[in-house]
């Protein structure tokens, strides 16, 4: 790929890529913008930036990843996801046929979704400028009729449910990124999560307070942002904590903790404690919540701490961290 | 001639104004300055006030005053510092203890201390009416810290404000002759606080094997028979607790002679009134085996309360031959702080004590025990607490108040208030909720004794420290400080080391200003200014804290540095991990890099097949010098480079000679003190430097400390150790805090130069 010289037929063969790739009648329309129209209601909007290192990792790549955790971003406040844009910035001297796998997978994505990509825009910045392809989207959905979920809305005594196993998608991209070899293959769990969150909101959506996908940051970030905005505390049990053998066993090796490792096909749902118990069977029944378990309650606490019970009954603090787990111990 | 006329000419008659500065509020100085004015027949006064104690004295003896104070002050006081001043004689006609003048005058609470030989003597005494008083105290003894909860320090302001005294005691504590004079603790069995059980029956159960949770002075002890092993055995199962020491109490100083070999020094500590822990080798068999697995000295410490003293008397009365030991640990389940409350005793303790012996005297602070050790032929803090806060560090200088967060593993708080430094107690890791709910009240109770808001925080450097969110919020300006330079601070804060400091920072870990984690380093400290001179030569960290807590990690990590990663299959070829990791770093894994000192023990014990996984932080560290016979450096051992120490010659010797434990220990111990010492004395003589200040964590291995402080004095170096602070992490506070008001006093000076200028 390169930049400057020739731009014009460069353009138009990447834009041409994009368009196969998502096809759709907005974008065959060829506007630079696409309009839609949308039942009444409220909206939600959300925009988010994709930089990740590999781009391609198990279970899905930088394209893919965009399309869920902008759904995801929507799906958390309850809405349906309608439409998405995916803007694009890419290095000189990128791989067309990498470019080409990471739009027809993007394509995929969103068609499974049923959520199409129907604006977007393309860059190619200087060697150096950029790290292979930076991709930044918008999303916008609909919220159900009667639905207000807020980040302030926890109450101590409410449930916390997390919809299946922890720490995937962080150990695959790591273990990608360092070169490191576990016995099984650890796949991230990169997904769309708007079906789930349909059928929670279908089951209980009177009863539930918020919901969040834990991504960067792992759960831990995830329950002490909301203890912090809705001024409360967490006790979660770590035995409760569904985590998969393997994962495991590499944060375990790695000397992380799963709980601050990234996901990005989870979410975190606090639900009143009356309609825990039908929300738990809900998610259960869908695919992608089948290991869905309550792993804590929100408590009164005026320091906001999330604290998990060890097995000689204290309890250890749960932190949200700065960035990369440093070595505290002296 | 000449002077025995200048004397004829002066009055006989002298009246001088002595301004009393040290430890003189709160232990009987003012009725002893009465007894003393008497005894000398000297007329005038004596009273408290905010600056510590002023007397007037008024005779012909007045001169002599000063000096007989000083020969025999009361047992806790300690002079700093007398100021004299004549005065004009103005007569009178008795010598008077003055109510303090108005305002806040007593500025000091003293530091709890054991029971006086007259207080033991009155316990035990059948006619007295404190025999077998579990509470007896007097002005040279008993509670202060831990049951005030703010000044003035009066008993209102203590937990004895629920006790009226009864008629003898009222009596007692008016009487400037008696030793109860202004006690505020003050109580006898008609008016004073009671045992929820009969000394008798916790001495049953302790003979009978049962685990007895005790309230004493500053918190909850677990207390078992230190001889019986199945009882050991069970406090460590139910404290989940595998392997690391427990302290072991003894009835007095002949009881310690039996169990341990002890120095005069060590002798020394075990009797001093604030009855710490102290380190010493133990000499006897009858203890159970238990109490400090792979280790060879333990924790001693003698009985401090009357509590303990019948105790000891009843245990005695039950076994004549054999004397007592108590395992007395500190009651802190699953590595929370220690228990102090009797609410929370039974809530916390009752899945670990048989038996849970309470008190109605709350506990207003908590304090665990001090523990201390001998190095180099003086004491030196392990944990400092109970018996020594809040004793101040004077810092020679006055300056801004500074509060200072400390690190998060072994945490004290410290606040600077005019020319000392406070101290906090040991709080702990900071890992969990009621951890920081201590911290949070060690800095309010510190803050409310000493009746000071400071204008400043300072903390560590480390982005995700909870000491460092504490420090945020506070809501002051917050200044931060380097682990390492606040450790090497610390150590110039405490010996008053005025200009050019050459630091070394032997330690675990510390957030470096490069953002990679430090941990031998060689700093050079000039007031606000500091530079990192040189470190040791960098190892991989995989694993982060897990490398901390399997060496084994540290020992793969040293061999690849040393180009023998092939070595480890045949160091340890059933040890899960190593080869998966052997594999990784030959794919190209990067792992965040340490130069920590303390890492390169946790090698050093891996390579030399001791220790592959500790149960406790410092295990292998501990027990590898525990196997030391005679330090004995290694011939090209260590390289020095610009500045870098580089030991891996030592460590591929390790691995690939097998020399065997004890030699490997020796050899370790040997070389690195010799190449430390002389990475220092290189450092110094480019520098022009000879003050050398010894901190960190490693500075509490005895032998290395000791040899190095040696070392380098055979280099014609100064060196000086951590004294009056743990050289660990539990001293970091103070560094933090002393460096932290340099950076201000410098800041304001610029500013000051600036306005001057314009
Ligand atoms: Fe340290
Ligand atoms: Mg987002
Ligand atoms: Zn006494
Ligand atoms: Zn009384």
């Amino acid at each position: 790929l390169s930049h400057g010289a020739g731009g014009r037929a460069m353009g138009q063969l990447i834009e041409g890529i994009f368009h196969k790739a998502f096809d759709n009648e907005w974008l065959r329309a060829g506007n630079d913008q696409s309009a839609f129209s949308v039942p009444g209601g409220r909206m939600v909007m959300t925009t988010d930036g994709y930089v990740v290192s590999p781009l391609f990792f198990p279970g899905g790549n930088i394209g893919t990843l965009a399309v869920h955790g902008t759904i995801n971003d929507v799906a958390m406040a309850g809405a349906v996801p309608l439409y998405l844009s995916a803007s694009f910035i890419i290095e000189e001297g990128f791989p067309l046929a990498d470019l080409e796998r990471i739009a027809e997978s993007m394509g995929a994505a969103s068609r499974e979704a049923g959520v199409p990509i129907i604006t977007g825009d393309t860059k190619v910045v200087e060697r150096g400028k950029a790290d292979g392809v930076f991709i930044s989207t918008a999303g916008v959905g609909m919220v159900p009729a009667g639905l207000d979920l807020r980040s302030d809305a926890a109450r101590p005594g409410d449930a916390v449910i997390v919809s299946g196993s922890i720490g995937d998608h962080g150990v695959a991209v790591m273990s990608k990124r360092e070169n490191l070899e576990f016995d099984t293959d650890i796949v991230s769990d990169s997904a769309a999560l708007h079906g789930l969150v349909a059928a929670m909101v279908e089951a209980g959506g009177q009863h539930i307070r918020l919901m969040r996908d834990p991504t960067r940051g792992g759960i831990a970030a995830t329950l002490n942002e909301i203890a912090h905005q809705s001024r409360l505390g967490f006790h979660i049990d770590e035995e409760a904590i569904p985590l998969k053998p393997e994962v495991a066993a590499a944060c375990e090796f790695l000397g992380l903790d799963p709980l601050n490792v990234a996901n990005e096909g989870k979410l975190v749902v606090v639900v009143a404690p009356e309609g825990a118990e039908a929300l738990l069977a809900a998610m259960r029944a869908h695919p992608l919540g089948a290991e869905a378990a309550l792993i804590g309650h929100a408590v009164a606490d005026d320091h906001c701490f999330v604290q998990m019970a060890t097995s000689f009954g204290g309890g250890r603090i749960v932190d949200w961290l700065s960035g990369e787990q440093l070595p505290r111990i002296c | 001639m000449t002077t025995a006329l200048a004397r004829s000419l002066e009055s006989p008659v002298r009246r001088l104004r002595l301004r009393v500065r040290g430890v003189v509020q709160g232990v009987g100085f003012r009725p002893f300055a009465y007894r003393l004015a008497r005894s000398m027949g000297l007329t005038g006064f004596v009273l408290n006030d905010s600056a510590g104690v002023l007397i007037e004295i008024e005779g012909v003896e007045a001169a002599g005053f000063a000096e007989a104070m000083r020969r025999g002050p009361p047992p806790l006081a300690r002079i700093d510092a007398v100021e004299v001043m004549e005065l004009v004689p103005a007569g009178g006609e008795s010598f008077e203890i003055l109510e303090s003048l108005a305002g806040r005058t007593v500025t000091r609470i003293g530091a709890d201390a054991a029971t006086c030989t007259e207080c033991l003597d009155e316990l035990r005494d059948p006619a007295s009416r404190f025999f077998g008083y579990v509470f007896v105290n007097c002005t040279h003894c008993g509670p202060r810290f831990t049951i005030t909860r703010a000044l003035p320090y009066d008993r209102a302001q203590t937990s004895m404000a629920s006790f009226v005294m009864c008629p003898a005691c009222a009596a007692d504590y008016a009487d400037p002759e008696n030793r109860r004079f202004h006690a505020e603790p003050v109580a006898c069995p008609a008016c004073g606080p009671r045992l929820s059980h009969l000394v008798a029956d916790v001495a049953a159960a302790i003979e009978a094997g049962k685990i007895v949770a005790l309230k004493g002075i500053g918190g909850f002890h677990l207390v078992c028979d230190a001889r019986n092993n199945a009882a050991v055995a069970t406090l460590r199962q139910r404290k989940a607790r595998d392997e690391k020491p427990f302290a072991v109490m003894v009835a007095d100083i002949e009881a310690a002679q039996k169990l341990g070999d002890l120095s005069e020094a060590e002798e020394a500590l075990l009797t001093s009134a604030a009855r710490p822990v102290v380190l010493v080798e133990a000499c006897a068999a009858g203890l159970s085996s238990l109490l400090a697995p792979g280790l060879r000295r333990i924790g001693m410490m003698l009985a401090y309360a009357p509590v303990h003293h019948l105790l000891f008397d009843a245990l005695a009365s039950m076994d004549t031959v054999r004397p007592a030991a108590l395992v007395a640990t500190s009651a802190n389940p699953g590595g929370e702080p220690l228990v102090a409350d009797n609410v929370d005793a039974e809530h916390r303790l009752a899945a670990i004590a048989d038996l849970i012996v309470t008190h109605d005297r709350d506990i207003a602070v908590r304090a665990d025990d001090s523990v201390m050790q001998v190095i180099d032929g003086a004491p030196a803090f392990i944990r400092r607490a109970r018996g020594f806060v809040p004793e101040p560090v004077y810092l020679g200088e006055d300056g801004p108040s500074v509060i200072a967060t400390g690190a998060d593993l072994k945490n004290t708080v410290c606040v600077i208030r005019g020319h000392e430094a406070f101290l906090s107690q040991h709080v702990g890791g900071l890992d969990n909720a009621e951890a920081i709910r201590f911290q949070n009240e060690a800095i309010a109770h510190l803050c409310s004794i000493l009746d000071v808001k400071p204008d400043y925080a300072a903390c560590d450097l480390h982005p995700d420290f909870r000491s460092v969110r504490m420090a945020e919020s506070l809501d002051l300006p917050v200044i931060p400080v380097q682990h390492h330079l606040a450790h090497v601070a610390a150590v110039a804060a405490e010996h008053r080391l005025a200009g050019p400091v050459l630091g070394l920072a032997l330690d675990g870990h510390g957030f470096g200003t490069d953002g990679t984690a430090w941990g031998g380093e060689m700093l050079v400290v000039d007031g606000a200014l500091w530079d990192r001179a040189g470190s040791l030569s960098p190892l991989s960290l995989p694993g982060g804290d897990k490398a901390a807590r399997e060496p084994w990690r540290m020992g793969v990590s040293a061999l690849v540095a040393a180009g023998r990663d092939d070595l480890a299959s045949e160091l340890w070829p059933e040890h899960s991990g190593v080869s998966q990791l052997v594999s990784m770093f030959a794919r190209g894994m990067q792992p965040p890099q340490t130069t920590s000192l303390g890492r390169l023990f946790d090698a050093a014990s891996a390579l030399s097949g001791l220790r592959l996984v500790q149960s406790y932080e410092g295990q292998a560290a501990m027990e590898f010098e525990a196997l030391v016979r005679k330090p004995r450096p290694l011939v090209g051992g260590y390289a020095i480079r610009d500045g870098i120490l580089d030991f891996r010659p030592l460590m591929l010797h390790l691995a690939e000679q097998h020399p065997g434990q004890t030699e490997a220990a020796d050899l370790f111990h040997g070389t690195l003190i010799t190449g430390l010492a002389e990475w220092a004395a290189i450092g110094a003589s480019r520098l022009g430097i000879r003050q050398v200040a010894l901190g960190g964590g490693c500075m509490m291995n005895r032998i290395l400390a000791s040899g190095l402080a040696l070392a380098l004095r055979n280099h014609g170096l100064e060196p000086y150790l951590p004294r009056l602070a743990p050289a660990n992490d539990g001293g970091i506070a103070l560094g933090q805090a002393a460096y932290a008001r340099q950076v201000i006093m410098n800041e304001q000076m610029k500013l000051e130069g600036g306005r001057t200028c314009a």
